[in-house]
This record gives structure tokens, sequence and C-alpha cells, in this order.
């Protein structure tokens, strides 16, 4: 007998009670592990199918097809909105995307690699300056866009400064340049490097610098064989979060460069609204979507080979 | 129905198999867990122990053909585990943090429909069975718990159901060896007093030794052997559980010829010693010995006892365990030798025995444990 | 990396880094600034004023396109927080074939510049000749919130002890009772974690909303982004303050009560 003192329990563990359906669906899904996968991964798989892979399939056959007269498509098959990518005007706007892109990852990643070192070594600081470099982050990118324009305008604040100060008579034009695009991007996407290094530092091992002194090595060559080779997987993966975002920029080079400052995303935008391109456009848009899983591919291979789940 | 003349065992495994992909984590096992039992299974990681224990709580399936699992006597293999009649302690105790240490304990009662009126009585009854005051913890959250009071709700939690057979998955693991050794006479007297049966596995072998009535050893998916810790310890039939459990001194030799109730073996470097005669063996034969240092003694090479085996050699050296000495001799073409002596005390009755002292290493021809072959 | 204290850095590092993270938050910091600036050009300080805050209120455009963005945030946001979690069980918690190419897959629509998945989408409900509203709106909201939903709850998962669900069946509840009592109970925080982020997402959108809300619908976003293009007053500064601080409250909150409850283990 128990020492519970009391007479076992009637009907014990559950086995002939229970709601039959949810019985007999459990029992039909215990020894198929699949089919309780799929299960559940089915209604999210379905709407990503339907509302993202299906669009993509839509859009590039609408890139093949020829283009309508009053915008959309007609029925058909034609290389033609491809062909016309090859102007030079189009790959010139492919070309400062790019450049643009790197540009801003190089930037990014020579004001942000200092920023993470500095907060990784920051002890009770840390938490206060993470949340500082997260804040941004969430912000809603419009407003920051516009607090750039406010900023840089003509009749901006930088210029009503600079002339109520007497520093200058005329404003400088600093809206509608390369310039200004650039310093939207980087000050869009810095986070987003200044992250992912901060990570890849914080795993660092202190005990391997203080290795590193006692075998002779001087701060200079600390950073340069241990700190640095070791944060490399987080730089690297800072670098292809702010050049993806970057090559596929499109509000900020809308706000703050203007009609003359076209890279690829505004190029495809204006194939659907004034243009009224929409092959050509899609096939703009297409070329774009390469360009990105080629980035990443190319992420994945350099990414050295040995990293964990980390990045 | 077929009338038994016993009821059925509480546990049985028949032939069982479990793979992972190619590899085979249990191969073919079978045994038998009687009601009431304390059994213990027991091996290095990654020998299938925690395997067979999820099959019996039936997380895992056995293979299409690999065999039958019985819970007194019923066939489970397709049960789930809320369709079992077991309970389970884990190593990490799984306590629900988001529930109080009373919520705890009620959650496989109130998944019966038992009253509620009857759950805070049990409740209480569970938690004085582990030696908690209900007043003082009932309310708690786990977060607010030591390791070994967490231990002792999960233990009530399992206990209050009152199943049939208590699964335990090395649940002392994390628990410091003071309040280990005490959770161990514990969980023993707990066995007894409820007469549920337990199945603990464990990679501690002292723990094993203390707690149970039988113990399985397992090694690479198989049981190496199963018996009494008594059995286990003083007759180990294989290396491995020679090795596992306890120390060992290894000796091999080829079967020469026989004299009345001994074999005579001969080993490497002209070494002979006997062994008692068992059935299976046969002049020519390798032989493998096993021998406890225990079983040993250290003996002045011309003040060897007759009648023993007697091996010569030279004092290598001399550990201090506290409890025990260990006199390690060295013999050509043998490994060193390890003796294991009673410490009565080094300040005041020392051994005799200094480094490079010659020494002869002796032993009754009975205490040979012969191997099988793994 | 920790202890070593921010004073062993360099100067110029510290300083480098005052100027970064100056810089990063000059612009809004300016911007909520000048929302309460009472002249109109953004010249000279003329004084303390709410008027820009009190305008808003008289917009009936700027409030029905909070109305919408509020309504679009929050469907999409529950829509895409139930088939994420869905989804992040599965992974989390069961072996299937094919699911590292299926891990894989998710991260395509995290990557995918806006302008692509905005374009495509617009293509298809053309295609299908669905009108576009709001509904098209939430469509495409959920489509780009449940891979962040996913990723969230994913790891929220990985933190969590198995043995919980186990320990839950040994007792005897089945799998939907231990899912109902043990693991959302436990998960709750990381999937309003996931929701926060959605609705974030859904809420500050601008591209996509753009080509998928058609000439009827607008969400705030859109009417911003209008006021910025057309005539550029205060108001917008007062708008963006109040976007602004209302992400912070959200996000702060948020923190807080993630550090409070996180039941991970016992």
């Amino acid at each position: 007998m128990t020492a519970l003192d009391m007479p076992p329990q009637a009907g014990g563990p559950r086995s002939a009670t229970g709601h039959g359906l949810r019985r007999r669906a459990l029992a039909w899904l215990a020894p198929r592990p699949q089919a309780q996968a799929w299960t559940l991964l089915a209604p999210g798989t379905l709407w990503m199918l339907a509302f993202f892979l299906v669009p993509v399939i839509v859009m590039c056959a609408y890139s093949v097809m020829p283009r309508g007269e009053y915008g959309g498509v007609d029925p058909g098959f034609t290389l033609e909105a491809y062909t016309r990518f090859l102007h030079p005007v189009y790959l010139t706007i492919l070309e400062r995307t790019f450049v643009l892109a790197v540009a801003t990852t190089v930037l990014s990643a020579l004001a942000g690699y200092p920023v993470a070192y500095t907060i990784a070594r920051s002890g009770r600081w840390k938490s206060l300056l993470l949340f500082l470099v997260v804040l941004p982050f969430w912000t809603s990118f419009l407003v920051r866009t516009f607090a750039m324009i406010f900023l840089m305008r003509d009749t901006g604040l930088i210029n009503s400064w600079l002339i109520a100060s007497g520093l200058r008579q005329e404003p400088i034009t600093m809206l509608y340049t390369p310039f200004a695009v650039l310093a939207g991007l980087v000050y869009g996407y810095l986070p987003f490097m200044v992250l992912p290094i901060y990570a890849s530092l914080e795993k660092l091992d202190p005990a391997l610098l203080e290795a590193a002194e006692v075998l002779g090595a001087r701060p200079a060559a600390r950073f340069r064989r241990v700190t640095l080779p070791l944060s490399a997987p987080g730089l690297i993966a800072g670098c292809l979060l702010v050049f993806i975002p970057s090559l596929g920029s499109y509000l900020t080079s809308d706000l703050l460069g203007g009609a003359k400052e076209l890279l690829i995303g505004n190029l495809v935008q204006n194939q659907f609204s004034t243009a009224r391109n929409w092959p050509f456009g899609s096939a703009a848009s297409f070329i774009l979507m390469i360009v990105v899983l080629a980035a990443v591919l190319v992420y994945l291979r350099l990414r050295p080979p040995d990293t964990v789940r980390g990045w | 129905m077929t009338h038994t003349d016993r009821p059925a065992p509480a546990v049985e495994f028949r032939h069982v198999s479990k793979s992972f992909g190619t590899t085979k984590a249990v191969d073919s096992i079978s045994f038998t867990i009687e009601r009431g039992e304390f059994f213990s299974i027991l091996g290095p990681s990654g020998c299938g122990k925690t395997t067979t224990l999820r099959l019996l709580a039936g997380f895992e399936t056995p293979d299409p053909d690999g065999g039958e699992v019985r819970i007194l006597g019923e066939v489970v293999n397709d049960k789930r585990p809320y369709e079992r009649q077991i309970a389970m302690v884990f190593q990490n105790y799984a306590l629900f943090p988001h529930l109080s240490v009373e919520r705890n304990i009620a959650f496989g009662l109130e998944q019966r429909r038992t009253p509620r009126s009857e759950i805070a009585g049990r409740v209480a009854r569970a938690l004085d069975l582990v030696r908690l005051a209900p007043q003082t913890f009932a309310r708690r959250s786990p977060a607010q718990l030591s390791g070994g009071q967490r231990q002792r709700v999960a233990l009530a939690r399992a206990l209050v159901l009152d199943p049939a057979i208590l699964l335990l998955d090395e649940p002392l693991g994390a628990i410091d060896l003071q309040l280990r050794k005490e959770m161990q006479l514990e969980l023993k007297a707990l066995n007894k007093q409820l007469g549920t049966t337990f199945l603990y596995v464990t990679h501690d072998q002292e723990e094993a030794l203390t707690m149970s009535d039988r113990i399985a050893v397992m090694s690479h998916a198989r049981i190496a052997q199963l018996g009494t810790p008594a059995e286990i310890y003083e007759n180990p039939r294989t290396a491995f559980v020679a090795k596992f459990i306890g120390e060992s001194n290894f000796l091999d030799g080829r079967i020469a010829d026989r004299t009345d109730a001994w074999w005579e073996v001969e080993g490497r470097g002209g070494i002979r010693f006997r062994i008692p005669v068992l059935n299976g063996l046969a002049s020519g034969q390798d032989v493998r010995i096993a021998v406890r240092p225990e079983w040993l003694d250290v003996f002045h090479p011309d003040a060897v006892p007759a009648g023993e085996n007697a091996i010569l050699g030279t004092v290598r050296d001399v550990v201090y365990l506290g409890e025990t000495m260990h006199v390690v001799v060295s013999a050509p073409s043998t490994p060193d030798i390890t003796v294991a002596l009673r410490n009565e005390g080094q300040l005041i009755n020392p051994l005799p025995w200094r480094r490079g002292d010659p020494a002869t290493v002796a032993w009754r021809p009975e205490d040979c444990q012969i191997l099988e072959d793994e | 990396m920790g202890a070593s204290g921010i004073g062993k850095l360099p100067r110029w590092l510290i300083a480098f880094t005052a100027v970064c993270l100056f810089l990063m938050h000059l612009p809004v910091l300016v911007l909520i600034a000048f929302s309460f600036n009472a002249s109109k050009f953004a010249v000279t300080w003329t004084g303390f004023t709410f008027g820009w805050y009190r305008r808003l209120l008289e917009r009936d455009d700027i409030l029905h396109a909070l109305q919408a963005s509020l309504i679009v945030g929050i469907t999409a946001t529950a829509i895409a927080v139930t088939l994420g979690t869905l989804i992040a069980l599965a992974l989390a918690r069961h072996r299937f074939r094919g699911r590292t190419i299926y891990e894989g897959m998710m991260y395509v629509p995290i990557v995918t510049p806006e302008i692509v998945t905005g374009i495509s989408l617009l293509v298809l409900f053309v295609f299908l000749r669905m009108p576009l509203g709001l509904s098209t709106i939430i469509i495409a909201h959920v489509a780009f919130c449940v891979p962040f939903v996913v990723v969230v709850v994913v790891a929220r998962l990985a933190g969590m002890d198995e043995n919980l669900e186990e320990a839950a069946m040994t007792l005897g509840a089945d799998e939907v009772t231990t899912f109902f009592r043990i693991t959302l109970p436990l998960l709750w925080p990381g999937i309003l974690s996931a929701a926060l982020l959605s609705f974030i997402l859904s809420f500050d959108d601008f591209v996509i909303t753009s080509l998928v809300a058609g000439s009827g619908s607008s969400t705030l976003p859109l009417v911003i982004y209008s006021m910025v293009r057309r005539n550029v007053e205060p108001s917008i500064n007062a708008i963006s303050a109040l976007i602004v601080v209302a992400t912070s409250v959200l996000l702060y909150v948020s923190d807080r009560m993630s550090r409070r409850n996180d039941p991970s283990h016992a």
C-alpha cells in the first residue's frame, strides 16, 4: 500500500477517456513526425507561398511579356525588357547603386567598428549605450529620413545656422546630392553594423588577450592579431546587413537624392508609376533581387566555416 | 483469458531496438523489472541508457521490428507517455517555472480530473513525503528554491500520482556531494516505503551500487551485465564491467594444464597463475582475468603464503588515498598492478613499502574473475 | 570583453563614439525640438507652442490614416504572429525532412528589398484583379512580418527547456494540453516581442504599403510622405515626434517586461 494513504486513482492516466476526435488525431499523428511538422507549417507556408513566392513568379512572368498600351502587359514572350536594361543609362544606375552601397558599407564599418568596440568595453554603461544604438533601429525610417531633410535642405537647420552666424552668405546645397544619399544611408543603417560587431566582440574571451599580453604582444598587435580576426565574423555580418538594404534602398534616394540620383529601387518604382512600363520594371526588380541573393551567397561562402549559430 | 501464476512484472523489454538513422542506440536488449524493485541502468554517456529510459517513458518508440516494451504485462509500444502508468523525474528537475510548487504538484492530478477537494490534501501529503513543509513551500515558485528542494518537488510531483513505475533520469547530477548522498538514501527509503517500482538511470557507479536492488550495466547499446550490486562488483563478466565499476587489474594468458581444481595459466614474461575451473574453458585457450585491488596483498618476496598466485615485482609508487593506501607494483611484461590496503594510520603504523623495494603481489586463485569476450 | 571598464579606453575612441552616437540621434532630436517652434520656418526659434500638435487633431486625413495604420497593424500582427508561431514550433520542436532548406528559405523574404516584394505583390493583385485597399495592405504586411516572427519565436523556443513539455506529458497532458498549459504561457513573452516587432514593422512601413494601397486607402506613413513631398510644415515634426516617442515608450515597456519575466528554466 502506498504511504499517500489514498486509494489509487480511478482511471489512472487517460487512455480510454479524452475527447474522441482529438485523441484520434493525436494517435494518428504520433508515429508520423513529418505529418506533425507539416500540420504546423502548413498555414504559414501557404501564406508565404501565395504572397511571396507566387508574386515573384508572376513578376518574372511579367518581365518577359510585351508592354501593354495603358500599362500592364499583353500576352506574349519577349526579352525586350532585359535587353533594354543593357542600355548605358540603366547600367549607370546599377553601377551607381552598387558604388553607393559599397561606400555606405565601408563608411559604416569605419564608424561602426570603433563604436561597437567602445560599447563592448564600456562596463556599466553597456546597456545604456546599447539602448542608444538600438533605438534608431526601431524608429520609423521615414521619420529619420525626414529628419535628415530637415537638417540638410536649403532652408534647413544647418544652412539657417550657417547663414545666421555669418559663416556663409549662400546656403550650401546638401540635399539632392550623392552626399545626401550617402549620409542618409549611413545614418539609417549604422545600427545594423554596430550590433553584429558588438555581439562578436562580446563573445571574445578576455583570457585570450591576457594570454597574448603575457606572450609579449603590445596593444596594437593584440588588436591586430587577436581582436580583429576574432571579431571578423561580426564585421562581415554587419557589412552584409548594411550592403543589402543599401542596394535595395528606395526611400533614401527618393527623398534625399531627387531625380538626379536614381538608384535601382527608384527606377523600379518609376516604371510602375509614371513610366508605365511594367515589364521593364519587373525585369529591373528581378535583377535587383538576383544581385541581392548573389550577395548573400557570397557572404555564405566568405563566412568563416567554423562559426556556429552566432553569425 | 490466460491465467498466470504470478502477476506480470512491472517492466519487460523483449528484444527492444531503437535506431536513429543508421546507428542503433539500443540493440535488441531484454530485461525485466519486478514490481517494487529499485532497478538501475548504469553506463557511460552514449551507451544507450537514456534512450532505454525514453523508450519506457514513451518519448521514443521501438523500431518497426524492434521488440516489445511491456508495462504490467501490457504491450505499450504504441502508447503515448500520457497513456502510460509512469511518472518521471528529470535531471534538471523540469519544474514548471510559471506555476507555484503546489500547482506543479497538482498538475498531474488536474489532468486526471481529481476533484478539487482531494487535490489539496494529496499535494500536502506528497510534500510531507519528500520532507518539505507544506505551509512553507506550497506557495513558493520554483525559482525561489535551492537545487535540492527543487528535486524534492519534482519527486513529489511524480509520486503524488502513485505511478506504477517511477523513472529517474540522473536526478542527482546537479546536486552537491553531501546532499547527494543524503538523497540517495532517501530515494532508497521511499522505494521501500511506497513499494513503487523505480527505474534509475545514472553514470555514477557508486550511486548505482548504493541504491539498487539490481543493476543493468550498458555499453554500446547492449546490456553488458545484469545482476545485484554484489554480483556486478564481485563477479564482473567483461573487461568493460570490471573497468567501469570500481578498479581492476587485468592479466592475460593462455591456459596450459590442469591441476586438481585449477587451471594453470601462462602469462607473459614467465608469469604463471591459477584460475578456477569453469565450463567452457579448454587447454590452449586465451584467457583474461580481472582482480580487484582489494583482493590483492603485498608481501616480501620471501614471505608469500602458500597456494596463492604470486607475481614478483618492484614497488613503483605508494599513494595515499585517505581510507586506503594504493601500492603500485611494476613487474616485467605486465601492466602495473595496483593493490589496495587499508590505511591503519601512516603516522602510527606506516606501511613498510618504499619506492624501489622488491615486493610480491599475491592473491587467492578463486578471486580471479574470468572475463568473457565483449 | 566585459569587465575592462570604460576608463581604460583611449580618449579619442571615447570621443569618437560619443560623437557618432550624438550624430545618430541629433536629427531626430532636432526634429522633435522644432515641433514646438512657433515659427513655420525652421530658421529661427520664435517661441514655444503646442499649436502644431493641435493642428494634427484638425486634420482628418491624418486621423483617418492613423486609424487605418492601427487597424492594419493590429490585424496583420495578429495573423502574422499566429502563422509565424506555428512555423516556429515546427522548426524548433520537430525534425523533418527539408528542415534546413526551409530554414534557409525563410530568410529570403527578410533580405529581399522592399521594393521587390512590393512590386511583386502589386503585380499579383493586378493579375488577379483584386481591388487594392486595406485588405491588400494587410495581406502584404503579414507576408513580410511572418519571417521576423518566426526568427524571434524560434530563438525563444530554443532557449526553453524541452524537458518541461516532456514532463507535462508524463503527468498526463496530451500534446494539445501541454501546448496550452505549458508551452504557450512560457512562450508568451517571446510572442509579445514578436508581436511588437511585427506591429512596428507594419506601422512604419512605407514602400510596400505605397505600392499596394491603391488610391483609396492611406496609412500614416503614406500621409507623412505626401506631406514631406508637398508642403513642409512643422506639423510633420509634430507627428514624427509623436511616432518616435510612442515607439520608444513601447520599446522601453517591452524591454522591462521581458526582463522581469524570463522563466526559461527552473
